[in-house]
């Protein structure tokens, strides 16, 4: 039954583990802003290289 | 053509004369149109896939931001410097949508200097990391200016440096969780099945893990309690934190008594239990508006640096360091930092964020000038008389009136309460105390400290921080920003309103202009307004925007007589527009109007009189107001409008004409010296005394992103005939609070029930303050947004 000790001793080591990377998280300010990440996250990594002068759009087509 | 255009980049309506077809896109004009061609020759045409017409047209900057050249500003602005990388933070006011997002951080694209970017949205910042030794923060700068994102650098900025972040609470929070969490686990099994073999066997493990996970909830993350605590019982006010600390203390000696002895496992899930959704209720209570600054003052406004002229040679220099006797430049729509004589032939200056006076005022060479007045027009020189820190505005800010806030103490609606609690809370202690101490010593001491555990107020101190945090949330959307919770509260306690007139209950937007006189036919309209485009007067050009248009006449002669008006020939008509006595006006004037004059051929026809724009909804407010309200008028201006706003208000509202700001600021001091809660709804600098002054100050923009004075809220002037449902809501909130400090009291009763009689256990505790938190939560949440959806703001 000993081996109780040592499940709940590694549980316990898995939880400060997670508290850790919480603690690393907040320190480099990765909860400061809440915003611009989930924006951020939708641009295309790669910038479209087609000239605008292809996709021109009219004034009507614009609304 | 379509006349309804809007330019692709900006968004704006396109007038019809400066339409510009690009790339068979319309652009309101080049500065649009050039923005569109750095992109697009850049590879950076998704800017506009992203929003339509996210842009802004650039502003002319040129030579405004020289003074980056200057190395100790250049130190002072920098986060980092060290080789060649340079970092820098950047209040970008134009920062509203993902293609500010998007472009702002391509911006290497643009310019191989930087390295990256990294935009705030929330703060409205982007934070950049350049190569100093490719490219100067000047040329950043410049080039943001250019693509029509031009940073605000203020004085501000000088001052204050590097910002840190204080983040204690979050891991307080964390850690709270983290061993909140754990313990409850470990807590379970001797909930179930007490007193069997196996349990028996590895209580003691169990027990003490508990413990060493406790110490750190218990040392760390309810420091702020004991720190608050203590101060309160040496200023003797009784706050809610003194039951907190106490519970908390008794509870965790209590829990270590019980192990070490052996008797149990102690209280220790509930102990950080309820350190963490106290904590919790503190973070949702904060709500802040990272882009709006509550605490402004002169400094955010001032430049930070300004050009000097020595031995003919321009030189920017921080305001600091401007001594009496220097001879400085300012450009147009730049601010005088200093008091000093104007050496320039005139100067036209407008004191609107000093005095609220919206007219610009002309100064003669030889005039002093004051600190604060912003130049209209052509560049001017003047000679310093006074250094910064010894100028009128700056003095006037050191005044004691707009340091006083920090002194007043406002008891807190929780406070009130628990000045009460905490005496009967210790009277029932040691009331059980003494009772059982004739029967059994040990359950005296049992019965004392279960007391003050179970007492411990966790339902009463979540009640406020949630109800405000939702009312807070809920105000927000509306567009009203409050500084914090207390505001709440105070504006639930006002009784009279004070509104400031120009740029309050007036819109700064629009003003309209009537004419009263001899009608004017075409011929003559055509004639005025030729004559008026020369002018630079800042009336010239209201009234310039407000005639019809016409066809452009080339004048024969104009002058302008400076305090006067202006004198023009056309073909041999002699056009004369300004002041009464300049144009000739037979009628006696009314001297509380603004108005031009207009004659054509030495005859008087008639003049313009310009009239302030009220706001939408005013009357409707006003009246809906008054039922409840002692309402005010204050107005630097003079009592032109009297008339119009009796018409417009409620009979009882109270107009006062030709207000300085300190007579605005005695006034609120006078009505509050008679007992009453003031409420100040204003604009400007001019208002910023009675604004601090009075116990809710708030600051009404029709851009929130502008710069308001030092206020407790924002409100965003769109939705100014919402001030009564905002009063309203805070009354409600304060009655949501008293509801549910009778609910968390009847908690407390149940509890100290099987408290006194000896009968508290862990497992009674663990379940009583969970179930209370619960439903003290959802309570004062539901019934906020009940009462929100009732106003309509929600």
């Amino acid at each position: 039954m000993s081996v109780i000790y040592l499940l709940i001793s590694v549980s316990i080591f898995v939880a400060i583990v997670f508290f850790i990377a919480f603690i690393m998280a907040v320190k480099k300010g990765q909860y400061d802003d809440d915003y611009t990440p989930s924006v951020r996250m939708l641009f295309d990594d790669e910038l479209k290289t087609t000239k605008p002068k292809q996709i021109k759009t009219t004034p009507e087509k614009q609304v | 053509m379509d006349t309804s255009q809007s330019c692709f980049h900006c968004g704006l309506e396109i007038k019809k004369s400066d339409l510009i077809v690009f790339d068979s896109k319309n652009f309101c004009c080049k500065g649009c149109q050039t923005v569109y061609e750095i992109f697009s020759t850049n590879d950076l045409g998704c800017y506009y896939d992203f929003e339509n017409s996210p842009g802004a047209t650039p502003l002319d900057i040129e030579g405004k931001y020289d003074f980056l050249d200057n190395e100790k500003i250049l130190e002072k602005l920098l986060e980092f410097h060290e080789d060649n990388t340079a970092v820098v933070s950047l209040t970008i006011p134009h920062i509203h949508c993902s293609s500010c997002i998007w472009i702002l951080e391509n911006l290497q694209r643009l310019e191989s200097g930087i390295r990256t970017s990294m935009v705030n949205f929330n703060e409205k910042t982007v934070r950049i990391t350049f190569n100093s030794d490719e490219v100067s923060l000047k040329k950043i700068v410049n080039l943001l200016s250019a693509i029509g994102y031009e940073p605000y650098i203020s004085l501000e900025n000088y001052e204050t440096g590097v910002k840190t972040e204080d983040r204690s609470l979050t891991y307080k929070l964390g850690v709270a969780f983290f061993c909140f969490g754990n313990i409850m686990l470990l807590s379970f099994p001797e909930y179930f099945e007490a007193n069997e073999f196996w349990i028996d066997q590895y209580k003691g493990f169990f027990r003490w893990l508990i413990f060493a996970l406790a110490l750190p909830t218990f040392f760390y993350s309810a420091s702020g309690y004991y720190v608050s605590a203590y101060k309160s019982i040496r200023t003797g006010m009784l706050n809610i934190d003194i039951p907190i600390a106490l519970g908390i203390v008794v509870m965790f000696v209590r829990s270590t008594v019980d192990i070490i002895m052996g008797h149990g496992q102690g209280f220790f899930d509930s102990l950080s239990g309820l350190i963490f959704f106290m904590l919790l209720g503190k973070m949702f209570q904060i709500k802040t508006y990272n882009f709006l600054s509550f605490e402004r003052d002169f400094k955010s406004y001032f430049p930070i640096a300004v050009t000097k002229l020595t031995n003919g040679l321009e030189e920017s220099v921080p305001i600091y360091d401007v001594v009496k006797g220097d001879r400085l430049l300012i450009r147009n729509q730049e601010l005088i930092p200093v008091d000093g004589i104007l050496l320039s032939a005139e100067a036209t200056l407008d004191y609107s964020f000093v005095t609220g006076e919206a007219n610009a005022i002309v100064k003669k060479s030889g005039d002093k000038v004051f600190a604060g007045g912003k130049q209209i027009g052509k560049l001017i020189e003047m000679q310093v008389l006074e250094s910064v820190s010894q100028s009128y505005l700056t003095q006037l800010w050191s005044n004691d009136v707009f340091q006083k806030k920090v002194n007043q103490h406002f008891k807190t609606i929780t406070d009130q309460i628990s000045h009460y609690f905490t005496p009967i809370l210790l009277l029932i202690a040691f009331a059980g105390f003494g009772y059982w101490i004739f029967f059994d010593v040990n359950t005296a001491f049992n019965v004392f400290t279960a007391v003050l555990i179970v007492a411990c107020p966790c339902a009463l101190a979540l009640t406020a921080p949630f109800t405000f945090g939702n009312i807070l949330r809920i105000l927000g959307k509306k567009k009203i920003y409050l500084k914090n919770a207390l505001v709440i509260e105070q504006l639930a306690k006002v009784d009279t309103l004070v509104f400031d007139k120009t740029g309050t209950i007036t819109t700064t937007e629009k003003s309209t202009i009537d004419y009263q006189g001899t009608s004017l036919s075409n011929e003559q309209k055509r004639l005025i307004k030729n004559s008026l485009r020369a002018s630079n007067h800042p009336l010239s050009r209201m009234l310039y925007a407000d005639l019809p248009e016409v066809e452009l006449l080339k004048m024969d002669s104009f002058e302008e007589f400076v305090g006067k008006g202006i004198e023009a020939h056309f073909e041999g008509n002699k056009i004369i527009l300004g002041a009464p006595n300049f144009v000739g006006n037979p009628q006696k004037q009314n001297v509380a109007e603004t108005s031009i004059h207009i004659s054509i051929n030495e005859v008087y026809l008639g003049k313009f009189v310009f009239k302030n724009a009220y706001r939408e909804g005013l009357s409707k407010l006003f009246s809906s107001l008054s039922q409840k309200y002692q309402l005010h008028i204050l107005s630097g201006d003079n009592d032109g409008e009297r008339e119009v706003l009796e018409k417009l208000l409620p009979s009882n509202t109270n107009l006062i004409f030709n207000q300085k700001p300190e007579q605005k600021l005695t006034f609120i001091k006078n009505l509050q010296d008679k007992g009453q809660n003031v409420m100040m709804i204003g604009d400007g600098l001019n208002d910023a005394g009675a604004l601090a002054q009075s116990n809710v100050g708030i600051s009404i923009s029709e851009n929130v992103n502008v710069f308001s004075p030092a206020c407790d809220a924002i409100l965003d002037a769109a939705e100014f005939q919402n001030i009564s449902a905002f009063l309203k809501l805070s009354r409600k909130a304060i009655l949501t609070i008293k509801w549910s400090f009778t609910l968390s009291l009847l908690y407390n009763v149940v509890g100290l029930s099987f408290a006194v009689t000896g009968n508290l256990l862990p497992l009674v505790a663990a379940i009583i303050m969970p179930l209370s938190t619960v439903t003290i939560v959802s309570f004062v949440t539901v019934m906020s947004n009940l009462y929100a959806r009732k106003l309509n703001l929600k």
